[in-house]
Order: C-alpha cells, then structure tokens, then sequence
C-alpha cells in the first residue's frame, strides 16, 4: 500500500528537535541524547563538555541524558588563554 | 645549581613559571614559546566549540603528558559563571586544579574580590583545588586560605598592563601572613620584573603577555625562564642587606706604605 502524500517528510517530521546550541537555533534530526548530538554535530574532541539547560552534565552520563525540544545546551572545549 | 622544587597542592614542579597560552599568532607559535619557557603548568580557558569551524584544538600543540593544565575562569564576572566554567573544564579532562578569576572591572580586569572568596569556597566544597587570582591585599589572601585555596595568586599590576610588581610590600606581608604558596600573577612586563617578584620569596609567577606581547615571544620565554630561575636562587642565597655606606670588600690591614 502506497503512504498517503501528505507534502511533508515524515523523517522530519517525526525526528526533528529545535534545539538551541551555544546560542544558536539548530535543527537536530537523529540523536536523542547528548553522547549522540555530539555526535550527530562531528564533535570527536575528547576535551569537550556540556551543560544543558545552565547544569553541567558529567561526561560519563552524555549517553543517558535526553535531549528534549528547545534544550539550552552549552559545548565548550579548551582554548589559548592566559589571564 | 637546581632551585628547590615548586609544590602547588598536589602538584610538584621544577618550574616556578607558569604561563598562559593565550594571544600567540598561532598554535604553532604557542607551543614553541611554552617549550622555551620551560613551564610544566600551563593555563588554558574554556570556551564554546564554534560549531560550523574546523575544529583543531590546541590540546594537539600541547602534550597532557608533559604539561599539568590549569584551566581558568577568565571572562566570568558572576560566582556562578565561574563555578560552571571550572566544573565544565573537569568534565572536558582538563583536571581538579583550576585558576578562579571573577571580574569585577572591565577596564582595569581588577577581580571582584568578594565574589572570587564566594566561588573559590564553592569549588573547595566541590572537590577544587582552587588558585584564586586576587588583589595584593593581605586580609582578603587570609580569607581565600581560609577557605581552602590551595594557592593565593595576587596580582603584581593590572592583567597585560607590563607594570612590574607596583606593591612589593603588599606581596612581602602576604608572603608572611599565609603558609600557601604566593604566586604573583598578572602585570609582568620583562624579565626585570619576573625576577624582581621571585627574589621578593614568592613560590611562582604566571605570566602570558609579557611573552606572547613581546616582538620574539620565544626569545621572550627563554628570558623569563631564566630570570625567574636568577630570582628565585637569589632569594634562596639569601641577599646581604641595604646599607646607606661603602662596606670595602679587600682586607684593611697589609696596605703598603707610601
């Protein structure tokens, strides 16, 4: 039996999180937590860190925690710096 | 001659020097002029990944085996900015040993004395070693070893003004009222100036424009370096005292007859 066109990609649409990252609106389409957003968005650095919604999330638990639409998510990493 | 070594909570260095790695031209360039330097602790600040960059990361210029990393807070003005920052650079490897600056004035980066005392004591609970950079003063360098600061770190002149130590006392009588390690941190402009604040009996010096400022920050590094080993021998040596009158230093007696 052929799907019903309903003019939308039903990828998108069932998968598709807003979610805001570092500050910047962006769509995520596979992941579903935040091991996975890293790497859905090619992060390989094993020097990086998230916090979520202002908490600091322990790198041993990114693969345990949801990602939820509109999250406030934070991925830093070290750079050159002094004082 | 080897100075004694360089304990910093539960750290050991043979290096008094500890430098930034921020302002060099390239990654390339700070990796060169931390190797001259001689540093084993180096600072590095946290920031957010730029997502649609390549993303080479300075953590491939600078060997976690061979460098202890001293994360830092630089940029934060609020306790809780701070807080976040140092428990995001442990989760990004970077250690438990961070470098706490809070802000307080955007033109003169003097830090905000009560809120550093209020994020330091947060981060000892959390399980910190904390090295707070602060004002030369005594009372507050009391307090952040009262709350469990592995380390003071006042300032010698204002972050990147290349002043020198402009409150030698201030630094001395800190020296006397805390039993941490003193390490002047900020206002270095030369190599006059590292070995003027190690000879005071400080424990360290960090230092990043001085180097990264000057015309060849390699050349620069070495020269920090070595003035930082002459100052702190001297003041293990041990100087004679200041005295207003000529002291001869050839025997009086056995002068010829003329």
């Amino acid at each position: 039996m052929n799907e019903p066109n309903i003019g939308l990609n039903l990828t998108e649409f069932f998968f598709k999180v807003l979610l805001k990252i570092n500050g910047h609106d962006k769509n995520i389409y596979s992941s579903s937590n935040l091991a996975e957003l890293l790497c859905e968005l090619e992060i390989a650095s094993p020097h990086c860190a998230v916090a979520l919604n202002q908490e600091v999330v322990p790198s041993s638990k990114l693969d345990q925690t949801k990602i939820r639409e509109g999250d406030n998510i934070e991925i830093v990493h070290a750079v050159g710096g002094g004082l | 001659m080897e100075s004694t070594q360089f304990k910093v909570g539960d750290r050991v260095f043979k290096s008094r020097l500890i430098v930034g790695t921020g302002k060099y031209a390239s990654f390339e360039q700070t990796r060169d002029a931390i190797a001259a330097s001689g540093a084993e602790m180096i600072t590095l600040a946290v920031r957010r990944i730029e997502l649609d960059k390549a993303k080479d990361s300075i953590l491939n210029f600078l060997d976690p085996k061979i460098y202890s990393f001293l994360p830092n807070t630089a940029g934060c003005f609020t306790v809780k900015e701070a807080v976040m920052t140092c428990q995001l650079a442990r989760e990004a490897g970077l250690g438990n040993m961070v470098k706490v600056e809070v802000i307080g004035d955007e033109k003169t980066l003097f830090p905000d004395n009560e809120a550093t005392l209020e994020a330091s004591r947060i981060l000892v609970k959390d399980g910190f070693q904390v090295l707070p950079y602060c004002t030369d003063d005594v009372v507050l360098c009391k307090k952040l070893e009262g709350v469990g600061c592995s380390a003071v770190m006042p300032l010698a002149a204002p972050i990147g003004s290349g002043l020198g130590v402009c409150n030698p006392f201030n630094i001395k009588l800190i020296l006397e009222a805390v039993k941490v390690p003193v390490i002047v941190d900020a206002g270095v402009g030369t190599a006059s100036d590292a070995c003027r604040a190690m000879e005071l009996g400080v424990a360290g010096l960090l230092m990043n424009t001085a180097i990264a400022g000057a015309k060849d920050p390699i050349k620069m590094a070495y020269a920090m370096k070595s003035a930082v080993e002459c100052g702190r021998q001297a003041f293990e040596a041990g100087r004679i005292p200041k005295k207003l009158y000529a002291s001869a230093s050839s025997p009086i007696n056995g002068l010829i007859d003329v």
